[in-house]
């Protein structure tokens, strides 16, 4: 029955995001990354750091798009096509895991304080408004320089920025859902406010949940494309803003234009697939969008 | 005796003083007896519930004598356990606009359930076996479990909000407004469903029945109160009550129903509207629009007479019923009032 019930939430979760053409796109674009990220280590044809040498025996530095190289290379000699999949693997897995996490936060914090209300409900609020305060960059490079470069405290940082507008959306939406009858009708059936608030506000506002957890994703990878083009991001684990900053401190970003295209059409790719997602979802928890 | 209240005084406080939504009610609701309450909207009966399932905002202060249910204080009871062992369990509840009671994301069986799983320890198939049982008791069919609310007529909504209430089988149930914006076919059917379950059920269930429409309380109750303003003006067996009134409210509310036995005669309304029921009102709070108001009637608050057992009476002047009795059936009668001219 348990099975059951999940195999149902997949099933219209298929159906939401395949009902829009957009939604379809998007979905393809990241079940691709995913595979990608999924199977990097054996599908990339090169080593992350190798430095590759041609039939010749010279070092491959910067090498446009060739058959040997379909990328090309970089500074360094190195396959983009192999630092393109690794990276994959890092965005995607920074990207879903504070995406994830910033949504629990954010429809929690939402969550109890339409509920509660009053002196919980201004608290948790005014809470968001000074996280509305923080600009990201700065809190990012003082948490770096304090504990040093690891992907988990970017991933950190992207968390403790990115659940606001999740906060304010689901409050919002829980308060109007607060009012309805049906939540008098289980306060009178004796439900228990943890109850009333996870088994009968929230299943009435999954679908903007759902819509906000891939905002927050695409929000993440951003956010991590902007820290690790800055340099603020793990050197051990590279993405794609962080080939960006490598791009960057070789001093040959204007000559080596693959080096550049790829990693950006991705990070564009990703993005507005996660964002056509969203669009799939909207319209549940919007239907007039569909008369457009 | 399942509940008993003496002098129950719901209060509001708000930013412009206190507004008293019930003040001093008192009526008590015997085993297996319907208990009606009717009054027009604004009157209090909502805050009567609300006051006695513990549902009111947190500015409302409530007092009382005396409420007792089963003989257990439930004015005082800590709230973990009332909810726990006196709600559903003992006082169950149909909601106002029983449309909009149920869940739109869980199927209407799976809903019934939840109640009873909250309460007890019945596996699922048990649950489901006493909801079947109860859909089956007000005409839905068993199929109908499965179904989402979206899919049910009103009525049936309704219904399945009665099932709901029972699945507990609790002493007490409330029914706030249980038929209001059914069409009469439905009433009629709803008010059958309730009196089958009353038959049929093992232990007994009393009901308090809060409604507008008299016609329903009528047909229903056993023992019927009038309220207006927060109060009861008159508490009287339903038979008594209708043939022999004594405050001048209930006879204007006679008035204002048609009688299916006097086709051709005139309703006739009671001008005004209720007072509002912010701050100090030292008087009967009828006086502004009763038609026999003497200068007595404003300056202290009536009491509640006993005009004949069980027949209580809130105001000064039942002396004088014959003479309002007469009087009432005569439509200048009421335009004389104070609100009218």
């Amino acid at each position: 029955m348990k099975l059951e019930s999940i195999k149902d939430f997949f099933v219209t979760q298929y159906g939401i995001i395949t009902s829009n053409r957009f939604g379809i796109f998007g979905a393809a674009i990241i079940l691709f990354f995913g595979v990608v990220a999924l199977l990097a280590p054996w599908i990339a044809p090169h080593e992350l750091w190798d430095s590759l040498r041609d039939s010749n025996g010279k070092l491959a530095m910067l090498r446009p798009p060739s058959l040997e190289f379909p990328l090309g290379t970089t500074a360094m000699g190195r396959d983009i096509l192999s630092q393109m999949i690794f990276a994959t693997r890092t965005t995607f897995l920074i990207g879903l895991v504070s995406g994830l996490i910033s949504i629990v936060i954010g429809a929690n914090i939402g969550l109890f304080s339409a509920f509660y209300g009053g002196k919980v409900d201004e608290i948790l609020m005014r809470f968001t408004d000074i996280v509305y305060g923080m600009p990201f960059l700065p809190f990012l490079i003082v948490l770096i320089s304090l504990f040093g470069r690891n992907i988990w405290f970017v991933i950190i940082a992207i968390c403790c920025i990115v659940w606001r507008t999740s906060a304010r959306v689901v409050r919002s939406q829980a308060l109007a859902i607060r009012q309805r009858q049906f939540i008098l009708a289980a306060k009178s059936r004796g439900c228990s406010n943890l109850r009333i608030i996870y088994g009968h506000i929230m299943p009435n506002i999954l679908p903007l949940l759902l819509l906000y957890t891939s905002f927050n994703i695409a929000w993440s990878v951003l956010a991590e494309a902007g820290a690790s083009f800055l340099g603020f991001s793990d050197p051990d684990n590279l993405t794609w803003g962080g080939m960006l900053y490598n791009l960057w401190i070789s001093g040959k970003i204007r000559t080596a234009w693959w080096w550049f295209a790829w990693p950006s059409i991705c990070i564009i790719l990703m993005v507005s697939a996660l964002v056509f997602i969203s669009r799939a979802y909207e319209e549940v928890a919007n239907p007039r969008l569909k008369q457009r | 005796m399942i509940l008993e209240i003496e002098n129950l005084k719901t209060h509001y406080q708000t930013e412009k003083g206190v507004v008293k939504a019930n003040d001093g009610i008192s009526l008590s609701i015997d085993e297996n007896e319907v208990v009606g309450l009717a009054g027009e909207s604004g009157c209090g009966k909502s805050t009567l519930i609300r006051t006695l399932i513990r549902l009111v905002p947190k500015s409302a202060h409530v007092t009382a004598d005396k409420m007792e249910f089963k003989g257990q204080d439930i004015l005082s009871m800590p709230d973990k356990d009332f909810r726990e062992k006196i709600l559903w369990q003992g006082i169950g509840l149909v909601p106002q606009s029983a449309m909009n009671a149920l869940n739109p994301v869980y199927r209407v069986g799976d809903q019934c359930s939840e109640a009873i799983q909250a309460h007890t320890d019945y596996n699922k198939a048990e649950c489901e076996r006493i909801v079947e049982k109860l859909f089956d008791a007000v005409g839905l069919q068993a199929g109908m479990m499965k179904a989402y609310p979206h899919e049910f007529s009103g009525g049936m909504r309704q219904r399945s909000m009665i099932a709901m209430s029972l699945v507990l089988n609790p002493a007490l149930v409330i029914m706030d407004e249980p038929t209001t914006g059914l069409d009469v076919l439905v009433q009629e059917r709803i008010l059958r469903n309730i009196k089958e379950i009353r038959k049929m059920s093992e232990s007994s269930v009393s009901i308090l029945l809060i409604t507008h429409d008299i016609s329903v309380i009528a047909e229903m109750s056993n023992r019927i109160g009038i309220m207006y303003a927060g109060r009861l003006m008159e508490f009287a067996e339903s038979m008594e009550l209708f043939n022999d009134p004594y405050h001048p409210y209930t006879l204007g509310l006679k008035n204002a129903f048609p009688s299916i036995q006097a086709l051709d005669r005139e309703l006739i309304s009671i001008p005004g509207s209720p007072p509002s029921l912010l701050g100090d009102l030292p008087g009967c709070l009828f006086s502004y629009r009763c038609p026999f108001v003497i200068p007595e009637c404003e300056k202290a608050r009536p009491p509640d007479l006993e005009i004949k057992p069980g027949h209580f009476v809130h105001c000064i002047r039942t002396d004088h019923v014959e003479e309002f009795r007469k009087l009432a059936g005569d439509k200048k009668t009421w335009q004389s009032s104070k609100s009218a001219t």
